[in-house]
């Protein structure tokens, strides 16, 4: 085709709905390829293993770890020695309130503000990406990251806590005994929830990301503001806001090994990172879909 | 400091006829890009880009000049719908800015203030990216598109290399292959010889003129007039923010027209026989005396003026010439002209 050929017939393209999903697509994949993603999952997959290492060396003679049920460690650490699955429980519960949000943090917080601060957000602009489809691209691509985080962890927990431990039938918080497949389940449900339960963050770190060229200070911003929650969500005086911050119901995890399950805070949960996902995804694009695009 | 006369005359020129003046929402199909009174003032204030009516016409090789600062980034980003204009119009293409940026922008290509690339990513798997984000890019055709824009730029050798690695010169290669992904209609391209080296320039060069000969317009920004002369066809020229010209560079140089320069040790008598030859604006500076040959139509019943009778006239006088000529104006006069002062002055 001569390019005058070209020309005409380049207004006339029709493109299919389809290749719409070559942005996303290409968006999780520049996501993965950093070096700075490959090191942030093999952090969270450390977790476990240090996790797991200490507790054998702890238990090494018949000894226990947090003396059942006292406040020593994270959750389901003292159950850990009986039963490896477990491991994934206190794997999570011990990356839920920091590492795995932080994680979140860097990649939501570079994913506007680091396009911005290389200057290929102007290229990717005027390809032209459409600024809300870029937008919908990078929060989608930025869960898939929140999911594969969190299966990271699990994977990893599940791996060393079969080498470590005994598997076995799994006695939940109830009481009740259930099946080690059933436990199975189970634990990749949490990890769904656990993913979950970051869409929120995932978002706050979107929004933060349109007001910056600078994809460091992003980051830092969003990692700060995380902090800066987890500490108000500690405060008693503080009660009358709590529901309302992001991390307040994160821990409800736990009550899927409860049989019956308890829904309540689970849904709390659910409800208010879909509630964050909505105010803070609506404040990015009508923050990015009105600025000036100078860097 | 410019002058002020020039400044807020706008001075025409022949040639640019393309500048009709225009009722407000008329699309312009024959223009590749036209603007209304486009202007943008930043949020501290300050103003960018001043009322700004520019028409590119289709099939031209467009030279945008002027010194830094002085609003041709900005005036392309609004172009490009990547920033807001404060107020008048942008129409690129016959479609509105940025309202129909999704039909627009896939038939531009752009180059905007130099290659800005994914460092981890081999210069391959950065056009892959820049493809991809075009939602009208079949991604079958993917690869093939982008081995021939990386063809096309003289990058195969080097694509599979990180474009970290890669040389300031490779990377605006880069930047102008993702440019060339399409087969584009308008290409927009900021300074786009930055970082090159002298083999680099001319290749590029020749890119464009090979593009424009198969009918694309190509907008290139430039602060180097010797390489708007090589190869626009029309130029504008803008500083602080305003257009102080455009038209074609023939019509921009012949505006300022040569002058006339003779090298003679008898420098009084030439000046006196000149300005009996109607000569104006005689400057003796030495043993060269140059002037401003005689515009319009001759006086009626005289011949028009030829060079081989005003040098026998000075010989006829006894005036000894060692030399004798015009000399040509580049665009470069034309823009001292304008702007009074030499070009790569900050604005």
């Amino acid at each position: 085709m001569s390019r005058a050929d070209a020309a005409v017939t380049g207004g006339t393209r029709a493109p299919s709905p389809l290749w719409q999903l070559s942005l996303f697509r290409s968006e999780v994949g520049s996501v993965f390829r950093r070096w700075r993603t490959v090191a942030l999952l093999g952090v969270l997959a450390a977790v476990p293993v240090l996790v797991g290492i200490a507790v054998k060396i702890e238990t090494r003679g018949g000894g226990t770890v947090g003396h059942e049920g006292g406040g020593g460690g994270p959750a389901f650490i003292s159950q850990v020695t009986n039963n490896g699955l477990f491991l994934v429980f206190t794997s999570l519960a011990a990356t839920l309130p920091f590492f795995l949000p932080m994680a979140i943090g860097v990649v939501a917080g570079d994913s506007i503000a680091g396009e911005a601060s290389s200057g290929t957000l102007r290229y990717l602009l005027v390809a032209p990406a459409g600024r809300t489809r870029l937008l919908l691209a990078k929060y989608a691509s930025t869960l898939v990251f929140c999911l594969a985080a969190t299966l990271v962890v699990t994977v990893s927990a599940l791996a060393v806590g079969a080498l470590l431990f005994p598997l076995g039938e799994v006695t939940l918080i109830s009481g009740t005994n259930v099946s080690f497949g059933e436990g199975l389940l189970r634990a990749l449900a949490i990890a769904g929830v656990v993913a979950l339960s970051l869409t929120g963050v995932a978002a706050v770190g979107l929004f933060v990301s349109t007001l910056t060229n600078s994809g460091i200070a992003a980051m830092a911003t969003t990692v700060g503001l995380l902090i800066t929650v987890q500490i108000l969500d500690q405060f008693p005086q503080l009660h009358a806001v709590q529901p309302y911050l992001f991390p307040h119901y994160w821990l409800s995890f736990a009550d899927l090994l409860r049989e019956p399950v308890y829904w309540d805070q689970l849904l709390d949960n659910l409800r208010l990172q879909a509630l964050y996902a909505a105010v803070f995804g609506s404040a990015a694009w009508a923050r990015f879909t009105s600025r000036d695009v100078t860097a | 400091m410019f002058h002020k006369s020039v400044t807020k005359g706008g001075r025409r020129v022949p040639g640019s006829a393309e500048r009709a003046p225009s009722a407000a929402g008329r699309r312009h199909p024959d223009a590749a890009v036209h603007t209304r009174a486009l202007t943008k003032r930043y949020r501290g204030g300050q103003l960018a880009v001043d009322g700004l009516d520019l028409t590119v016409p289709r099939g031209s090789v467009f030279g945008f000049l002027g010194p830094n600062g002085s609003g041709k980034t900005t005036t392309i980003r609004m172009l490009m719908g990547l920033i807001e204009p404060t107020s008048g119009s942008a129409e690129v293409l016959g479609e509105p800015m940025p309202r129909a940026g999704r039909r627009v922008l896939p038939r531009v290509g752009a180059l905007i203030e130099g290659p800005a690339l994914y460092g981890f990513l081999s210069g391959r798997d950065n056009l892959v990216r820049f493809d991809a984000a075009d939602p009208t890019a079949d991604p079958r055709t993917r690869a093939a598109r982008v081995d021939a824009a990386l063809d096309r730029v003289g990058l195969v050798a080097a694509a599979g290399k990180k474009a970290r690695a890669y040389s300031l010169g490779m990377k605006q290669r880069l930047g102008l292959a993702a440019a060339l992904l399409q087969p584009r209609e308008l290409l927009v391209l900021d300074e786009p010889t930055n970082g090159l080296d002298p083999q680099g320039m001319r290749e590029i060069r020749t890119l464009v003129r090979e593009l424009a000969a198969d009918g694309t317009t190509v907008f290139l920004s430039s602060h180097l007039l010797d390489e708007i002369e090589q190869v626009c066809t029309h130029a504008a020229v803008m500083a602080q923010g305003r257009l102080l010209t455009q038209g074609t560079v023939a019509g921009l140089a012949s505006s300022t027209r040569g002058r006339l320069a003779v090298t003679t040790p008898d420098t009084s008598d030439a000046v006196r026989v000149l300005k009996e030859h109607g000569v104006t604006d005689l400057v003796v500076v030495d043993d060269r005396v140059t002037g401003e040959l005689p515009t319009g139509e001759p006086p009626e019943g005289a011949a028009p003026l030829d060079l081989a009778d005003l040098n026998a006239a000075l010989v006829h006088a006894r005036v000894r010439v060692r030399a004798f000529g015009t000399e040509r104006a580049s665009l470069e006069d034309a823009f001292v002209a304008l702007t009074g002062e030499g070009f790569d002055v900050a604005g």
